[in-house]
């Protein structure tokens, strides 16, 4: 069994229509921990040592964030900044992180046919998490493929309950089966 | 007099002083009580240390009472001065014509002549400004309704010494020659009076206003000190001797130098410079006065003494309740209002003497009246004890319901106490949509705030009884937003026990208190200043050339930081252990080191291990 992270990053979880649903299916799991950001950290003051010590302790980091403006909330970044240490994250003697997987947990609010050549957002999803992607490659860890729900402005209960099923399923399949990693 | 005796007296007097003052008020009597006991017990009956010379002390430290008249005016504002006439010549005149008029008719029917019963009519009227406004302000009720209106009375008192004075010449001149020439002598140089005080006030407005403003100016270029202390000094006995040459009260005329002043930008100055004067002479005011009482003439006539004494009281208490009221004082002002003013003043020691130098009084009269005066002038700090213990909080009880009745509304937060921080916090919590319930104990406070349209109920809710009627079983915080340790400890201790699903945010006294309550597992605690100190602090590093972001981060990480150090010490150490200090100590400087080093990476955060030593060295390797 793996040990899964979750670092979860929404200001305003009351108001969220699929979130908060996801993040409330995958909390009492074994193994897993959900890192809730913003009510942790209401000040934006990052406890950088028990955010690494937390990253020392899981094998599989999932950044869980609504997609706002094409990247994630500001705490979030602000924790990239912060936490991911030249020494401890990555540079010559920043192993810390290395072999361990990381992957993007995201809401849209464009539906899927958005995000591609010709759609409204022009470019596939996967390009605009290439800074995800490349962070994530400089700390020696292995991206995985993104988790994403598009649409969820206009996601009706059923459409809810399936990506709930389907995120709780990911998150139980990356902490206790076989991880195939393809390097993109 | 001899330099040496003349230094022997002043040690006697400073000696009674620096020995009765402290032990009296220890005892709760009063510095004034202290003073006056002092005379007594140095004058010629008991110890004998002191006795002749009374007279000329007293005249020496009336002088206190001619400074402190001018601080007061420079505390004052024209304009307040003027919004406050309907008090000063309404409240204060009809208090003066009052009892004058009726001391008269009972001291004339009873003992004296007509010229005597005036005399002494207008005399009894008036109050002791040394000793009430001394008082009020010690205890802090000069600004109180109660205590303005008392203000403005002797205010008016004090200018009443001006026509008294003239009055008096006048009956003097009666009694001496019974001539109708002499009553128009008297009107001539009445005219001839108006027109003196008027040029004398004049000049004061106009030198205060114009030529004081440079005077002070060079003088405080010189840079010294002292030379500033003695223009002040100056300015104050000039105007005295002035006021005293031309015939008017001195302390009116400093009153009136003070009010000019109280504008300019050397009040403040003045004020620092005169304070050690007016306070030391007026103690020896107060002690000359306790030596001057001729207990012989007490002792052999205490019977009649006495019941002057209570009849002037008396009277005096009856006509002041019945002004206030008048006046729309509500009960617990107007009681201040009434004891306040209820004795004999010290411009009466200065009257009775000019009136038995005029032969108006002989000396069995003067000396019965001034043991009067002084007796009532001493009894006045009782007076006010009474009015403090006995009658207003009788008043509280019977204005206020026991407890008020709180609707049980099921607002889901309780705020006890409404002071400063509980209002901030309630209006926060408001804004917020929050409902609340908001007890406080303190009427004063809550009658005020009802202007401002809040409902706050009151009673004492450290009781459970209170608790439970402010809706303890269905709210679900309560907020200790008091101001007393005890008070705050016992009211969480109660809600603990009997309303454990109750959150509490709880304000902290200072470490030790939030040690404890951090103890006790209360859901938030804070030092009502710590927040306040760091963001004023942010805001002098701003001042420093520090960038906002800079200081804003410093102040979250000493926030932190002292949040975990207290964590620590908590399971530490208590306040009595030695240890405490020498761990304080220690945090501070580890703090320091931490804070530096931040200044050189801004975003490398620190770990507050402990021991940071290994931080410190490898930053110094790389130095």
């Amino acid at each position: 069994m793996r040990k899964v992270l979750i670092i979860y990053a929404h200001p305003l979880e009351q108001k969220s229509r699929v979130n908060q649903h996801l993040i409330k299916a995958v909390s009492g799991l074994a193994n897993v921990s959900v890192n809730h950001l913003y009510e942790n950290y209401p000040d934006f003051y990052i406890n950088v040592k028990h955010e690494q010590g937390l990253l020392l302790k899981h094998d599989v980091i999932i950044w869980h964030h609504p997609f706002y403006w094409y990247s994630a909330p500001a705490l979030l970044k602000e924790w990239f900044d912060l936490v991911l240490e030249h020494g401890f994250a990555y540079g010559r003697e920043g192993n810390a992180l290395k072999g361990k997987f990381a992957l993007n947990c995201i809401t849209t609010g464009g539906s899927e046919e958005t995000y591609q050549e010709g759609g409204l957002n022009r470019y596939p999803i996967e390009n605009y998490l290439l800074p995800f992607n490349q962070s994530a490659h400089l700390c020696k860890m292995r991206y995985l493929p993104p988790f994403v729900v598009n649409g969820v402005h206009l996601l009706g209960k059923g459409g809810i309950d399936e990506c709930v099923r389907q995120y709780m399923n990911l998150v139980l399949d990356l902490r206790d089966n076989e991880i195939v990693y393809h390097k993109k | 007099m001899h330099l040496d005796e003349i230094f022997f007296r002043i040690m006697i007097y400073l000696l009674a002083a620096v020995i009765s003052v402290p032990i009296a008020k220890k005892i709760g009597l009063g510095s004034v009580l202290g003073y006056l006991i002092a005379g007594i017990l140095i004058g010629p009956f008991a110890l004998e240390l002191v006795g002749d010379d009374g007279e000329g002390v007293m005249h020496i430290a009336e002088f206190g009472v001619v400074i402190m008249l001018f601080i007061v005016g420079l505390e004052l504002h024209p304009s307040m001065l003027w919004r406050m006439k309907r008090l000063i010549f309404g409240l204060g005149g009809m208090q003066i014509g009052i009892t004058a008029t009726i001391f008269a008719l009972i001291t004339g029917f009873f003992w004296l002549n007509t010229a005597q019963a005036i005399t002494t009519g207008l005399i009894l009227a008036l109050s002791s400004t040394a000793i009430v406004l001394q008082t009020l302000t010690e205890k802090g009720m000069l600004q109180t309704r109660g205590g303005r209106h008392s203000f403005a009375v002797l205010l008016m008192q004090d200018i009443s010494v001006v026509p008294i004075f003239a009055i008096v010449a006048v009956l003097a001149s009666q009694v001496v020659s019974d001539g109708v020439s002499d009553s128009i002598g008297a009107a001539g140089s009445g005219w001839q009076q108006l027109l003196i005080i008027v040029s004398a006030v004049a000049i004061i407005i106009v030198g205060g206003r114009y030529l004081a403003h440079y005077i002070f100016k060079l003088i405080a270029e010189t840079g010294l000190r002292e030379l500033f202390t003695a223009t002040a000094l100056l300015l104050v006995i000039g105007i005295a001797v002035f006021m005293d040459a031309v015939g008017l009260s001195p302390a009116l005329g400093t009153f009136l130098a003070g009010v000019v002043l109280a504008n300019s930008e050397y009040r403040y100055e003045l004020e620092d410079n005169l304070e050690p004067f007016k306070g030391l002479l007026l103690g020896v005011f107060f002690i000359s006065v306790g030596a001057s009482i001729n207990f012989e003439l007490l002792f052999d006539y205490w019977e009649l003494i006495l019941l002057i004494l209570v009849i002037v009281v008396g009277v005096k208490l009856v006509v002041l309740f019945f002004l206030g009221k008048l006046f729309k004082l509500e009960k617990s002002h107007n009681m201040l209002f009434t004891f306040s003013l209820a004795q004999a003043g010290e411009f009466g020691f200065v009257l009775i003497t000019f009136a038995s130098q005029n032969a108006i009084y002989d000396s069995f009269t003067s000396g019965i009246l001034l043991i009067v005066v002084a007796l009532s002038m001493l009894i006045t700090p009782v007076l006010f004890i009474i009015n403090e213990h006995l009658i207003q909080p009788r008043l509280l009880i019977k204005d206020l319901p026991e407890n008020d009745e709180v609707e049980d509304n099921g607002h889901p937060v309780i705020i006890a106490g409404f002071g400063r921080l509980g209002q901030v916090l309630g209006r926060f919590l408001n804004a917020n949509g929050i409902k609340l319930n908001i007890i406080d104990n303190n009427p004063h406070n809550i009658q005020y705030l009802k202007k401002f349209g809040y409902k706050v109920y009151y009673g004492d809710i450290t009781r459970k009884d209170m608790l439970e009627a402010a809706g303890a079983e269905r709210a679900k915080v309560l907020v200790v937003a008091m101001s007393e340790r005890h008070q705050i400890d016992k009211l969480v201790s109660i809600a603990q026990k009997h309303y454990p699903h109750l959150k509490l945010v709880v304000r902290a006294v200072d470490v030790a208190h939030e040690l404890a309550l951090q103890n006790l597992g209360v859901d938030g605690h804070r030092q009502a200043i710590f927040d306040s100190a760091i963001h004023l602090g942010e805001d002098a590093l701003n001042s420093l050339g520090y960038s906002r972001h800079q200081s804003y981060r410093s102040g979250l990480m000493f926030k932190h930081l002292d949040k975990r150090f207290m964590k620590n010490l908590q399971q530490r150490y208590s306040k009595d252990d030695p240890h405490f200090v020498l761990e304080t100590k220690k945090f501070s400087e580890h703090l320091e080191n931490i804070l530096l080093m931040r200044q050189k990476e801004p975003y490398k955060d620190m770990d507050c291990a402990w021991d940071t030593e290994s931080i410190i060295e490898e930053a110094k390797k790389t130095e």
